[in-house]
């Protein structure tokens, strides 16, 4: 870390600069506590938590409450842990994630090069979507599923949050295409290419930043969405946040806290993955268009 | 019938038409430059024979067909953009050769293309780069390579050399020129740059107001413009126009223009017509280059005034010197040789070339002479 780098807009004495790094510590500290008290109580065996000192490190190391909150932990009237419904939502995640993301481009594309009458009220009418509480949209939203027969289906709760996610997309791709230089399009029209070709061969190989917004918001967004998972999921296609529940909210037998700490941050590992893998395109995505480079 | 006719068209939006019945036709291998300030319409024009703009009345032709309605891709021409609009993500071969993957043709075909193309215009070192680490006019000559290589009908060229700084402008503006005599092809230019304007064309479509004020050759227009316009917007320093009275005198007919003392001076007409404007208001538009001294006045001209005025401001300019008087309660330049024996406050001689003087109605703001 360059203390003295060009790019401070303000100089800073010693003392406030030892005062500010003091102040960041420690809200990092609070800020990382519930995370610390879940790792260390994961790895312990149950007797050490219920035996008080939940801050206190383990005095017996196990990884066994991780295997059976992945394998053999009772979920519901089952005892197959996590393991089935994670893979329930990725197979929820990645499809929904990948169309409403795709959608999303498509919709900026049109909106921002093929104009038509009245575009920009209907871009209005889209964010809408992006301020309707999901608590409204529930009923009606499990009628048109059961009328369309994907009630309680994997495809029923890749829709929900595919028409969810296009609100947000198409904010995103719109505000990014709409400084992408026009004559870009119709240099490639008179070179002769179509509308889908301009789109795959000009217009997203050029959407890096953006399409990692859109894929981590999405990502994050419906990999911790409960709500829907538990109005629309079947038993076979519940996704992981509601296992994780039914794990937790057992109403019988001994409650394994290190088991259900292990549980909770399986279910919270995927987006902490993505963020890690993407997270530094995320805020330049966020950025990208605003300043002239 | 031309090679490409742009015929009674006209261009509206909504109710407001931005483009009256433009009429123009350009015959094979032509270099036509549109030139006008922004807003005449100069680019619509242009994205209308591209066919990026739909034509709202009116015909335009590309070899004897019509044009209205096809695509883009399929009219046989090709744009070189003034932000050169590379395509940011591919390499300069596949810009180059994007347009003929599109259009279907082979790859033998389109690298055998791409690399005469690249010889052409010597950009082959640059074949696997990405435009963003190109300079200014490498893109620039990428832009026209992916133009060239259609081996288009028309090339339409929207303002290409505004975004390079001034030298490399004057270094594309010859090579596009070069390129023209070489290829011969047929060129539509979109320029506000009357230099560019007068340096480049065969022949000049001066616009303004959504109006084609004149089209002619470089030569007709800087020296017979049709109206004030025009006469002002070409030619720089730009044409001195001032207010004249017509009178004949011994039969001949006479500008008579105030001096910078409110006294008249006569200036003899080279053109019998006048005549007919005796005791009438003109405006008399004379080139600063026709206003010198006396031993640089042109000795091939019949008919060379004289007249002694007093100098405001001079400005020299290396080659030549800018002289600044008062003729007509307006300010008028002469552009004289650097060592001619001026200086700001004295009364001077000047020599006038009336040969070369243009009258226009005040009115109408219309030539009448020549």
């Amino acid at each position: 870390m360059s203390v003295a780098s060009q790019d401070t807009a303000i100089r800073t004495g010693r003392a406030v600069r030892v005062l500010i790094y003091l102040v960041l510590v420690l809200f990092s500290l609070f800020y990382l506590l519930p995370l610390y008290v879940m790792v260390v109580n994961s790895v312990k065996p149950l007797d050490e938590i219920t035996g008080g000192g939940m801050m206190n490190l383990p005095q017996v190391f196990t990884i066994e409450p991780w295997l059976k909150a992945w394998s053999s932990a009772q979920i519901g009237v089952e005892p197959t842990g996590l393991s089935p419904y994670f893979w329930n939502s990725i197979k929820m995640v990645v499809p929904a994630v990948a169309i409403s993301t795709v959608l999303g481009a498509l919709n900026g594309y049109v909106l921002t090069k093929w104009r038509f009458k009245y575009d920009t009220i209907l871009f209005g009418l889209m964010l809408f979507a992006c301020f309707i509480p999901f608590q409204i949209v529930l009923i009606p939203m499990a009628r048109m599923l059961g009328l369309m027969g994907l009630a309680g289906t994997t495809s029923g709760l890749v829709l929900v949050h595919v028409v969810y996610g296009i609100g947000f997309t198409t904010l995103y791709f719109r505000n990014y295409y709409a400084v992408f230089p026009t004559e870009l399009i119709r240099a490639a029209q008179i070179d002769g290419a179509g509308f889908f070709q301009i789109f795959w061969r000009i217009l997203l190989p050029s959407s890096g930043p953006i399409a990692v917004v859109s894929v981590i918001w999405q990502f994050t967004n419906i990999w911790n969405d409960f709500l829907f998972g538990a109005s629309f999921a079947g038993a076979d296609s519940q996704p992981m946040t509601v296992a994780l529940n039914n794990l937790v909210q057992a109403s019988h037998g001994v409650k394994e806290y290190n088991v259900h700490f292990a549980g909770a941050i399986l279910a919270a590992l995927p987006t902490l993955l993505v963020y890690i893998v993407a997270g530094r395109y995320f805020v330049r995505g966020l950025m990208a268009g605003s300043v002239k480079g | 019938m031309g090679f490409l006719d742009i015929d009674n068209t006209t261009k509206s939006y909504g109710s407001t038409e931005v483009l009256h019945k433009v009429d123009i036709s350009v015959e094979e291998g032509e270099f036509l430059v549109l030139v006008g300030p922004s807003g005449c319409g100069k680019s619509t024009l242009l994205n209308m024979i591209a066919g990026l703009e739909e034509i709202t009345s009116g015909e335009i032709r590309i070899k004897d067909e019509v044009m209205n309605g096809v695509h883009p891709s399929k009219r046989n021409i090709a744009m070189v953009f003034q932000s050169y609009a590379l395509y940011p993500n591919m390499t300069v071969g596949k810009n180059i050769t994007f347009g003929l993957e599109m259009h279907g043709t082979p790859k033998d075909e389109r690298d055998k293309a791409m690399n005469d193309v690249a010889k052409l215009l010597q950009i082959e070192q640059l074949l696997d780069r990405k435009p963003g680490a190109l300079s200014g006019g490498q893109r620039q000559r990428v832009a026209m390579g992916r133009a060239l290589v259609r081996d288009p009908d028309v090339f339409l060229f929207d303002e290409p050399l505004s975004n390079l700084d001034a030298k490399l402008r004057v270094d594309m503006r010859t090579e596009i020129k070069k390129l023209h005599h070489k290829l011969g092809t047929t060129i539509v230019y979109v320029t506000h740059d009357q230099i560019e304007a007068m340096t480049l064309s065969t022949r000049i479509a001066v616009m303004n107001g959504g109006y084609v004020q004149q089209l002619g050759t470089p030569q007709e227009i800087y020296d017979t413009p049709a109206n004030i316009f025009v006469a002002t917007f070409m030619g720089s320093p730009a044409m001195n126009v001032v207010p004249a009275k017509v009178s004949v005198e011994n039969g001949v007919p006479m500008a008579r223009v105030a001096l910078h003392d409110g006294s008249l001076t006569s200036l003899p007409f080279s053109q019998a017509n006048m005549a007919e404007w005796d005791g009438k208001e003109i405006l008399l538009g004379i080139r600063p280059e026709t206003i010198t001294d006396e031993d640089a006045a042109d000795r091939k001209s019949g008919n060379i005034a004289h007249m002694t005025n007093r100098i405001v401001v001079t400005e020299p300019a290396g080659s030549d010197t800018f002289v600044t008087m008062t003729m007509g309660g307006r300010d008028v330049i002469a552009r004289m040789r650097s060592d001619a024996n001026v200086s700001p406050g004295i009364d001077f001689m000047f020599a006038v070339n009336m040969e070369k003087a243009v009258a226009f109605d005040p009115e109408t703001e219309v030539r009448i002479a020549p």
